[in-house]
């Protein structure tokens, strides 16, 4: 069990890396073996991440746990340090669970132009950079792997998506490097700051607090992280690579999309830009509260707006993330908890609102929503999951997403001592409005797409047919938690809570509170 | 009169020479010399041992490089002028690795390209020869032999397609524009040897230091020698060259152009700049401030809108090499660590993509970006290989040139002064820009049809192979562990800093 604790990170990490190279050595044409192998790597990583969470020390989620410190490139002082904390680990099993998802709905859903071994192998390299992201503890290694996803993802919507898919890919690629390269001269920054020692997050953290930096410049450096964050979760008004993003990609695309790297940006606030820089964050949580209420409604309004299937769950996207961000603005536990509850909810749930739009646009050749209707008549199986999954999404108590909104909502009543307790509870009323927004347009899209009957050009149509089972086999799991987390809650706060009243702690300690 | 000479003569002492401390150089001409004879048994231009012989030589070279490193001592020769110490056994070493990998890349070039071999192979030695010397060179005179030594070899290179106009204009283009520049340069270094009463670095440096400094015939004479080298660096206003001799050499040539001829530019440049004018940092830093500025804006301005994908490397060539020259504008110990770091990073990236090109460019019988179309359908391993090599000259991590970029911004950020910071915001646009046109010929590869619809598979030489897997091997590593900057950080000159 030793290795485990040693080297249990490293290896889950990647694991995925070692299982492309095995699938390199496979001929493009051989498909079958490229997804046993790629499925196989998947399951691999899952149990040696399994492995992990099994001997996580539950009653202490507070501390870092299985901490590997290693020289890395010490010219520059950044070394190797992994380790897993409360808030890492809802995400890192969110992320472990999603990829073997996706990888087993691919078996006969391959986009155009097909080619298995390339496709699955993104996936793979994907999958290390999101888990390496998760459990990094130095800002340079953090760095390498947040930006170790944007290759695999501008290739997976560059070649498998749609019409549009060059521009949207170049859109998110641009976008996000510039983000990050903003964030990466802030990590400089606070590295000379703080007498150019250690890139480590938790040093950096107590060296902040020791060197007196002025409080302008922490408010420039916490906005240069805000830029890199902002744009990953994607806040508004940095929103706008999303929906193209989204509606290109192919399915599996969205799905990773949806349900892990929108969390990246999430998880680096919680896990960087708050606890190193408390009394920045303390400043600029009012703006950051004021763009997630306007996020979430305008997200609402954009859904309304919106002819096309995917490109609605992509501006809910956009909304749900605001609630997310609400929370975090909080600067509460309660707050914050909601959020990482709120990221998981809706990777689970978003991500199973793309997996359906994919499986309709396989059978309909379209995702215009004034042609679909009758869904419930021509698909019924499908018909209820895509009821079941909007319930979900518009936060319906007893599934899932109403613990990520709900809390946040709630949070911003009573904000961190010294926040703008007015202002907050402004945000909580439009943000209450959000939901009614969003039971709008869930339901009206809901009422188009599944009731009625199948519109005169799909009614006979034989490409139209049920659920099928790697359909089923991708989709149960994430049905099953929708409903497990949605009845106990507990499952997830309880391993959260303890890191995030440390970080909770952090920042009130840091404000004078 | 001669009396008075003849009599200076009479105390000449013979120096002492230590032949292991020339022992890369003499490896050199001894493979030179081989090559030479042994395309004399055979001169129909078929012997198919020239450039193994060639690549062998350079790897020989290799071992008195790695046995002086492991002997660690510093060493000094001819009054300081020939110098044996870190940093030039890391610039050897990387001139020598970058001269197998050309050879590599040429095997099957110059073979299939019915010009004679064995002068190729030569001049190529002669030209690497000059690059080691100029890494060891610490007196004026030593760097202007080394100098011509490395740049009349490429001058003939440059035109070896000798029946194709376009080659003719590069190698005539580049022999003026070079000859142009060496004069600009001996005006400036007869004018610190005017000064100094000396032409070893070091003397130039106390002299300066001594009082002469503050003469503007001191600034004048910097900045011409400081331009000189921005010549063979390719920085903008001197860059015109670059892109018609970069498209009219051999491929090959272009990559030992842009890489290794480049490298010992600056190994020039940061010579100069830290041992002969470490005092005059008041002229240097906002000359190199301007030259890097923009040599990195322009020269992405205008990669912006190329179409064929030589001219495009050869113009994102010309803004890397404003990235190298920004740590310059600071000029503190960290910049010369981040140079170096960048120029070794910078070569294994660089000529990847130049040997993926070569490899490409048998089968498309073109440059042209839009004659890329599709490549993934037919060469997936190729299209990734180069794709990996364009996104790492666009800085994405994990591959090696984000940590290229990464020291410079650090130095950049450690000197903690506005000009340091401006410059730093001035990279970090920059960096954004050239991704897109990197990108541009990753989206031509991976996501257009093939132009043409004929879909036959590349076949990739072994030798091409043999390049491609050295520097993806090089790329990845430099990216993910600290060789490289292990390597910047050692590279420090006999006299500190």
């Amino acid at each position: 069990m030793d290795f485990i604790q040693d080297w249990g990170l490293t290896a889950m990490v990647f694991a995925p890396l070692a299982g492309v190279a095995i699938m390199m050595l496979f001929p493009k044409d051989a498909d079958g073996s490229h997804k046993v192998l790629a499925l196989l790597t998947s399951l691999v990583t899952a149990a040696i991440g399994i492995a992990v969470l099994a001997e996580f020390d539950y009653d202490n989620t507070g501390s870092l746990q299985f901490v590997r410190d290693n020289e890395w490139i010490s010219v520059i002082n950044s070394r190797f340090i992994l380790g897993i904390d409360g808030i890492s680990v809802p995400l890192i099993a969110l992320t472990l669970l999603i990829t073997p998802l996706v990888i087993a709905y691919s078996w006969n859903h391959f986009p155009e132009p097909h080619n298995p071994k390339a496709f699955l192998s993104l996936i793979l390299v994907l999958h290390t950079g999101m888990l390496g992201t998760f459990v990094a503890q130095d800002l340079i290694l953090f760095f390498v792997f947040f930006e170790v996803v944007l290759l695999p993802m501008y290739f997976m919507i560059g070649v498998w998506g749609g019409p549009e898919r060059q521009y949207a890919s170049i859109k998110f690629f641009l976008y996000t490097l510039f983000g990050s390269a903003l964030m990466l001269l802030s990590f400089l920054a606070l590295f000379f700051l703080t007498g150019g020692e250690t890139f480590s997050m938790i040093e950096l953290a107590d060296a902040v607090q020791g060197a007196d930096i002025a409080r302008t410049t922490q408010l420039i450096v916490f906005g240069g992280m805000f830029m890199g964050f902002a744009i990953k979760v994607p806040m508004f008004p940095f929103h706008t690579w999303l929906p193209d993003a989204h509606t290109q990609a192919p399915t599996q695309g969205s799905v990773i999309l949806a349900a892990v790297l929108l969390k990246l940006g999430t998880y680096g606030f919680i896990r960087v830009a708050l606890p190193i820089l408390p009394e920045a964050a303390h400043a600029w949580a009012p703006w950051i509260g004021l763009l997630a209420v306007i996020g979430i409604i305008y997200g609402a309004l954009g859904c309304l707006a919106q002819t096309d299937m995917k490109r609605l769950i992509a501006f809910s996207s956009v909304a749900h993330m605001g609630y997310t961000m609400l929370g975090i603005s909080t600067l509460t536990d309660f707050g914050l908890n909601a959020a990482i509850f709120g990221m998981v909810a809706h990777g689970l749930i978003t991500g199973m609102l793309f997996f359906i739009a994919g499986s309709v646009k396989e059978r309909y050749h379209t995702l215009e929503i004034k042609r679909l209707g009758g869904l419930l008549v021509s698909a019924p199986r499908l018909g209820w999951i895509l009821g079941f999954c909007t319930m979900a999404s518009l936060g319906l108590p007893g599934l899932a997403g109403f613990w990520g909104e709900f809390p946040a909502i709630l949070a911003a009543y009573q904000p961190a001592e010294g926040l703008p307790v007015e202002l907050f509870r402004g945000y909580m009323v439009v943000a209450a409005l959000g939901t009614v927004l969003a039971a709008g347009y869930l339901l009206w899209l809901y009422q188009r797409t599944a009731f009625g009957v199948p519109s005169e050009e799909f009614a006979d149509d034989p490409h139209i047919h049920d659920v099928e089972t790697p359909e089923w086999i991708a989709w149960s799991p994430l049905l099953a938690l929708i409903l497990i987390l949605g009845v106990y809650p507990n499952l997830l706060f309880k391993v959260s809570d303890a890191s995030i009243v440390n970080v909770a702690q952090q920042i009130a300690a840091a404000t004078g509170n | 009169m001669l009396a008075a000479v003849l009599a200076q003569v009479s105390d000449f002492v013979v120096p002492h020479i230590d032949f292991h401390a020339f022992g890369p150089e003499l490896a050199l001409v001894g493979a030179l010399v081989v090559v030479l004879v042994v395309d004399l048994i055979k001169p129909d231009g078929t012997n198919p041992f020239l450039s193994s012989l060639a690549g062998l030589g350079i790897l020989a070279a290799l071992i008195p490089v790695i046995t002086l490193a492991v002997d660690g001592a510093d060493r000094s020769l001819f009054d300081g002028a020939y110098v044996v110490d870190n940093f030039s056994l890391v610039l050897k070493a990387l001139f020598l690795v970058s001269g197998y990998v050309v050879v590599l890349m040429s095997t099957n070039y110059i073979a299939e390209g019915d010009y004679a071999e064995g002068e190729y192979y030569v001049l190529l030695l002669s030209s690497l020869l000059g690059m080691t010397l100029m890494a060891s060179a610490r007196d004026l005179i030593t760097v202007f032999i080394a100098l011509e030594l490395l740049s009349i070899p490429a001058y003939v290179l440059a035109g070896w397609r000798k029946r194709d106009l376009i080659g003719n204009e590069a190698g005539v283009k580049y022999y003026l524009m070079g000859v142009f520049a060496s004069a600009v340069l001996l005006y400036g270094m007869s004018l610190l040897f005017g000064v100094a009463g000396d032409t070893r670095l070091t003397e130039i440096a106390a002299a300066i230091a001594g009082g002469a400094g503050e003469t503007p015939m001191v600034t004048m004479a910097i900045v011409f020698v400081l331009i000189g080298f921005a010549f063979k660096v390719s920085a903008v206003p001197f860059h015109t060259w670059a892109p018609d001799v970069y498209q009219g050499a051999p491929t090959p040539i272009t990559a030992f152009l842009a890489v290794a001829s480049k490298a010992a530019g600056f190994v020039a440049l940061v010579t100069l700049v830290f041992i002969a004018f470490p005092d005059r940092g008041d002229v240097v830093r906002p000359l190199m401030w301007v030259l890097a500025a923009a040599t990195m804006t322009i020269g992405n301005m205008i990669a912006l809108r190329q179409t064929n994908v030589i001219r495009l490397l050869a113009y994102s060539g010309v803004a890397q090499a404003g990235f190298i020259l920004a740590p310059l504008a600071v000029a503190s110990d960290l910049s010369l660590q981040a140079v170096v770091t960048y120029l070794v990073i910078y070569a294994a990236m660089n000529l990847g993509a130049f040997a993926a090109v070569i490899g490409i460019a048998r089968k498309t019988r073109s440059a042209e970006i839009s004659s890329f179309g599709g490549l993934f359908e037919y060469a997936p391993g190729l299209t990734v290989i180069l794709s990996l090599f364009l996104f790492s000259l666009a800085g994405i991590p994990p591959l090696g040139g984000w940590l290229a970029k990464f020291v410079v911004f650090r130095a950049l950020a450690d000197a903690n002064t506005a000009s340091g910071y401006v410059m730093g915001v001035i990279v970090a646009v920059n960096a954004v820009i050239g991704l897109y046109y990197y990108a541009n010929i990753a989206r031509e590869m991976w996501m257009k049809p093939v132009p043409d619809g004929d879909r036959t598979p590349v076949k990739v030489p072994f030798s091409i192979g043999a390049a491609l897997g050295l520097t993806i091997v090089a790329t990845v590593a430099f990216g993910v562990s600290d060789l490289a900057t292990r390597l910047g950080d050692q590279a420090t000159f006999l006299l500190a800093l």
